[in-house]
């Protein structure tokens, strides 16, 4: 059982850490309007403080203990109805947390808001208390309202500061997000009662204690998991659940996309983790192929329609849906691969699109346009940020070497274990990702400079300033991601073992060697169960495989970037074979 | 002959009506008093008294309450009247409403220039009436509170002389309600036949031990029901409800979304939970059956609105929805969850309606959608206000009326009502886009708007009573403990419930 470790810094880290944004807001409200330049000093300020506390933490943070919830603060909240504020930092959640308290900061500094800096700050500060606090709760009740209060700053962002139709995306966004939380309010209440009665104990809505103890039944399990996966699934988007995803993400400001596709789309892939299949393990392991499917229809749905895109933005946002369409594939792997992967992945999405959308904020700044077909030779006039999109764009694509690569390919040998032919399909995917986003590149950035085009101002020092974090970020990980890995992996093994625990009959899908005969019963089960499509010859071919695998798993957590690139090159040899 | 005739007068313990003196009490010496002194006291009085006679009310409510903690709960006057924690908690709300209603209505009736002692009297009085709603234990005399409620707030609804609308939504509110009191007295009539009594505690004993003729009591339940729908504006007896509010002065609307709804639920509560509780099997469905009714239509018409009053209107009625969804599981838990969500929406209405009366300008004329566009421009924090006051109707996080609702769907599905559960939330989502509308329109351009909202300066009074309940709404949902202690206290007199 994860233990929820006493946080041994001398204060209340997590708590501080928090409420640190949302004590800015307040500030922020407070501070007179005359004096211009103060909100975003104080915005900076603030997100700064609160980023030194997050690598304070990083810095902290037990690798060996990564499995269990440290930094733990607990404090009653409302007494007569159990619930409490209970907060604690693992493995999974905690590379988020970083990220999350790094990309805010950035995001400030990157561009200044269009009119009426307070409010614009304030809500920035009160979204970034909201996504910390979803990312450290360990209490249903706490979660569940972090989640909800994120939808007030961001629909003010994107009501008040977007362009374009904004007022219908901030209204689709909120609604339609809305929409997929309210039914888990029910199915949290009905969990907490059900579990109270199980066990005959208190009212709880503590996480760890409800998850542990898997009292209630396996037909209200998988009810109540599909009440939390419909808020999960609106929020990652699932296809075809996306659809509030586009125009909120290509009306919000700049500042409001790269959140959120960095941090808030994570919120919902994160829950898929924390309180799908940790919560749910049974109900996961029985939905699993249904969100597998769905996962590499995003991908993809995803690219398919970002290679269609005219507007820049909206190219990115549909990339988003891909890529998020992976990081379901590798969660619902059920292993360890596929789920490191994912988690990976999260981060590297969040670095990648983030950077992103900085780059098409700032050309649409310049050029006052995002039609792909009104842009065109970029390069000419704005070398440094061509250079500055193709790093961050070959990130995306998957390059190895870079960021992309490592989670993608986690990902996909993850899913190719458990179940062959989706991961087979996904590849697919990163293909198209290549495509679209060379396309997009080739139209933007090459060719004859035209007009406006031509006079386009290259990016300032602030900009550069802003985007290198990204690029050390985007080349370190994809070069050395063994610090990053080796953080994640306990926790996630342990979440692999405690679903292994509690689901009859399922073994984590691995090789012979690690899972024993084990996961040829696994693999019998799910192929079984969920339509064959290849026969047994597959399965053996596969187990060979799969030792190939586990081997390159090894050398990619030594972090060695030669044995990566070879290593892919064997894996996508295999699929020839295979094929 | 009279001398001859010995009556046994009942004992009355004083003690436990003093909230209801004072509340009935100050309006009638005022009056007397104003009449003769108006001349040398400034105008501001009669609103500062209201207020004082709601805070004595609320301190004198809160010793009884400390009196009878513990179990202690009795009924007095011949046991028609309770001094229970729920009669408390609901005395205290009404009397808050009062206070806070009263305080910024008079710079509302100086700006319409109908100010007059009148108003604050017959509010004082109307709360009153509501009061005794709240501990009737008794039908008859339960049904002379709920006439003293609604003939003074008549008379308030047509209080604007000179707004059409306004005489409007009296006569309405008029026709309908004694339309509908007809239907509560039948109702009384039918009681009184099955069980012999109008004492609720002998009803409830004769509900219990099982009386022969239950298809009486059975059409007792359900003209009560109607009588009391209409006054918590339950659907299908909502219909008067969009009319009067949009109709009827601002803070009226404000007294009337918040002391009117508690007086009739306080009648319902105490009628259907506690004295037919061994019947909640029989009348649980018609309260299920007008919960999903009214949280359904109050939504979904009230999104196609375009006036905010009118909006607001029909999202009192899917609230009334929300409450009785917490009625409807006749538990502890369910009354707990109704009480809550209760004092929660006493405060978000009256805040709310306070901003609307404050917002418009001249004439209290200026409430449709596009009248609202860029108040924040124009006044940052009265729109900041509002929005909160806003979410908190819609359910989002860190205010009470977020908790409201996390309640009485926890009580629905405490007690197995997940279909309730699951149709209160699809509901509050679709109310959630009408509230967004509004906050839309109030941030949507700059100042360059036409717009007539927001253009004056808003009184000193009107800023407290939105900033107390802001301030109510945000910091008891987020510490949210005391007000949840507090209505979890509030029990009712165990001898009405058999």
């Amino acid at each position: 059982m994860p233990v929820l470790l006493a946080a041994d810094v001398g204060f209340p880290l997590l708590p501080v850490l928090v409420l640190l944004p949302a004590i800015g807001a307040a500030i922020l409200a407070i501070t007179p309007s005359r004096r211009a330049d103060l909100p975003r000093f104080i915005a900076i300020a603030t997100s700064m403080a609160t980023a030194a506390l997050g690598v304070y933490l990083l810095w902290q943070f037990e690798t060996n203990d990564a499995a269990s919830f440290q930094f733990g603060s607990e404090q009653t909240w409302i007494e007569s109805l159990g619930i409490s504020w209970l907060a604690g930092v693992d493995g999974i959640s905690l590379w988020l947390v970083v990220l999350t308290v790094l990309l805010f900061p950035l995001a400030i500094v990157a561009v200044d808001p269009e009119h009426s800096p307070k409010p614009y700050f304030a809500w920035l500060l009160v979204l970034q208390t909201g996504c910390l606090g979803v990312f450290v709760a360990l209490d249903l009740f706490m979660f569940f309202v972090f989640f909800e209060i994120v939808l007030v700053p961001m629909y003010f962002l994107i009501a008040q500061w977007g362009h374009g139709n904004r007022q219908y995306a901030a209204m689709k966004f909120f609604v339609y997000t809305m929409f997929g939380s309210a039914l888990m309010l029910v199915g949290m209440l009905s969990l907490a009662f059900l579990h109270r009665n199980a066990t005959g104990g208190d009212l709880t809505f503590n996480l760890v204690e409800i998850a542990e103890s898997q009292a209630i039944g396996t037909n209200a399990g998988r009810w109540i998991f599909l009440t939390f996966a419909l808020a999960f699934a609106v929020k990652v988007p699932i296809f075809p659940l996306h659809t509030w995803l586009p125009d909120a993400h290509t009306e919000a400001p700049t500042a409001g996309s790269v959140i959120l596709a960095g941090v808030m789309l994570k919120l919902g892939t994160y829950g898929f983790l924390r309180f799908g299949l940790y919560l749910f393990p049974e109900a996961s392991h029985w939905a699993g192929p249904v969100f597998l499917t769905l996962g590499v229809i995003g991908i993809l749905y995803g690219a398919i329609v970002a290679t269609m895109q005219k507007d820049l933005k909206r190219l990115v946002a549909y990339s988003s849906v891909a890529h998020l369409g992976f990081i379901v594939l590798g969660t619902f792997a059920l292993n360890s691969e596929g789920i490191t992967g994912g988690l990976l992945q999260m981060v590297n999405h969040g670095v990648s699109t983030g950077a992103l959308f900085l780059l098409v904020g700032w050309i649409y700044e310049r050029r006052h346009t995002r039609q792909i077909s009104e842009l065109g030779g970029l390069q000419k006039a704005a070398p440094v940020m061509a250079a500055f999109f193709t790093v961050v764009m070959l990130s995306s694509i998957g390059l190895p070497g870079l960021n992309g690569f490592v989670g993608e390919f986690l990902i996909l040998v993850g899913a190719f274990v458990a179940h062959r032919w989706w991961a087979v399909v996904a590849v697919v995917g990163v293909i198209l990702a290549a495509l679209y986003l060379l396309w997009a590149y080739q139209r933007v950035f090459h060719g004859p400079a035209e007009g406006e085009n031509a006079e386009m101002k290259d990016l300032n020092a602030r900009e550069i300033s802003v985007l290198v974090p990204f690029v050390v970020a985007i080349v370190f990980m994809g070069v050395y991601p063994k610090p990053v890995i080796e953080r994640m992996e306990p926790a996630v093994d342990a979440l692999v073992a405690h679903i292994e625990t509690h689901v009859d009959d399922f073994t984590e899908p691995v090789n012979q060697d690690r899972g024993g005969s084990g996961w040829n019963e696994a693999v019998e089960a799910v192929h079984g169960s969920h339509g064959d499509d290849h026969d047994d010859k597959g399965h053996d071919d596969h187990g060979g495989d799969l030792d190939h695998d586990d081997h390159d798993h090894d050398d990619h957590d030594e972090g060695d970037l030669d044995h990566d690139d070879h290593d892919h090159d064997d894996h996508d040899d295999d699929h020839g074979e295979d094929g | 002959m009279l001398a001859q005739t010995s009556f046994d007068l009942p004992s009355v313990d004083w003690g436990g009506l003093t909230p209801l003196l004072i509340m009935a009490g100050t309006p009638l010496v005022f009056l007397t008093l104003w009449s003769l002194a108006s001349g040398f006291l400034p105008k501001r009085t009669p609103s500062i008294v209201a207020t004082l006679a709601g805070i004595g009310t609320i301190i004198a409510a809160a010793i009884q309450w400390g009196r009878i903690d513990g179990g202690d709960e009795f009924a007095t006057i011949a046991g028609s009247y309770t001094v229970d924690g729920f009669s408390m908690l609901l005395t205290m709300l009404i009397a808050a409403a009062v206070s806070l209603t009263a305080f910024f209505a008079h710079d509302y009736l100086e700006r319409e220039d109908i100010n007059s002692a009148e108003f604050f009297v017959l509010l004082m009085l109307s709360a009153s009436g509501g009061i005794v709603m709240a501990g009737a234990n008794d039908l008859i005399v339960l049904f002379l509170g709920l006439e003293v409620l609604s003939i003074a707030v008549y008379i308030l609804a047509a209080a604007h002389l000179r707004r059409f609308e306004s005489q409007e939504a009296g006569i309405k509110y008029f026709v309908l309600g004694a339309f509908a009191s007809a239907f509560l007295l039948y109702g009384i009539a039918l009681a009184y036949g099955a069980t012999g009594s109008t004492n609720l505690s002998a009803i409830a004993a004769a509900a219990d031990g099982g009386i022969e003729d239950l298809g009486l009591l059975y059409g007792a339940m359900a003209l009560l029901l109607v009588g009391f729908g209409f006054k918590i504006a339950a659907v299908p007896f909502h219909a008067w409800t969009p009319d009067v509010y949009h109709g009827s002065p601002s803070p009226v609307v404000s007294f009337m979304a918040s002391a009117v709804k508690v007086g009739g639920f306080a009648a319902l509560l105490r009628v259907f939970w506690s004295t037919f509780g061994s019947l909640a099997d029989d009348w649980s469905p018609m309260i299920f059956a007008l919960a999903c009714l009214s949280m359904v239509f109050g939504t979904v018409v009230g999104i196609v609105q375009d006036n905010v009053k009118r909006m607001l209107a029909y999202s009192s009625i899917s609230h009334a929805g929300f409450i009785l969804v917490g009625a409807e599981a006749a538990t502890t838990e369910g009354l707990n969850a109704a009480l809550y969500y209760l004092t929660a929406y006493t405060f978000i209405a009256i805040g709310s309606f306070a901003i609307i009366s404050v917002a418009s300008p001249h004439g209290d004329d200026a409430t449709s959608i596009d009248d609202y566009r860029g108040l924040a421009a124009r006044k940052p924090w009265l729109a900041f206000g509002f929005t909160v006051l806003l979410l908190a109707q819609a359910g989002v996080p860190f205010t009470t009326g977020f908790l409201g609702k996390f309640r009485v769907i926890g009580a629905a599905i405490d007690n197995e009502s997940y279909v309730l559960g699951v149709i209160a939330m699809l509901a509050a989502v679709v109310g959630a886009f009408l509230y967004l509308r509004i906050m839309l329109a109030m941030y949507a351009g700059d100042d360059d708007a036409d717009a007539p909202t927001g253009r004056d300066a808003i009184p000193w009074t009107a800023t407290l009573t939105i900033g107390v309940t802001v301030a109510f709404t945000l910091v008891f949902g987020i510490f949210a403990d005391p007000i949840i202690d507090l209505v979890n206290d509030a029990t009712v007199f165990e001898a009405a419930r058999g």
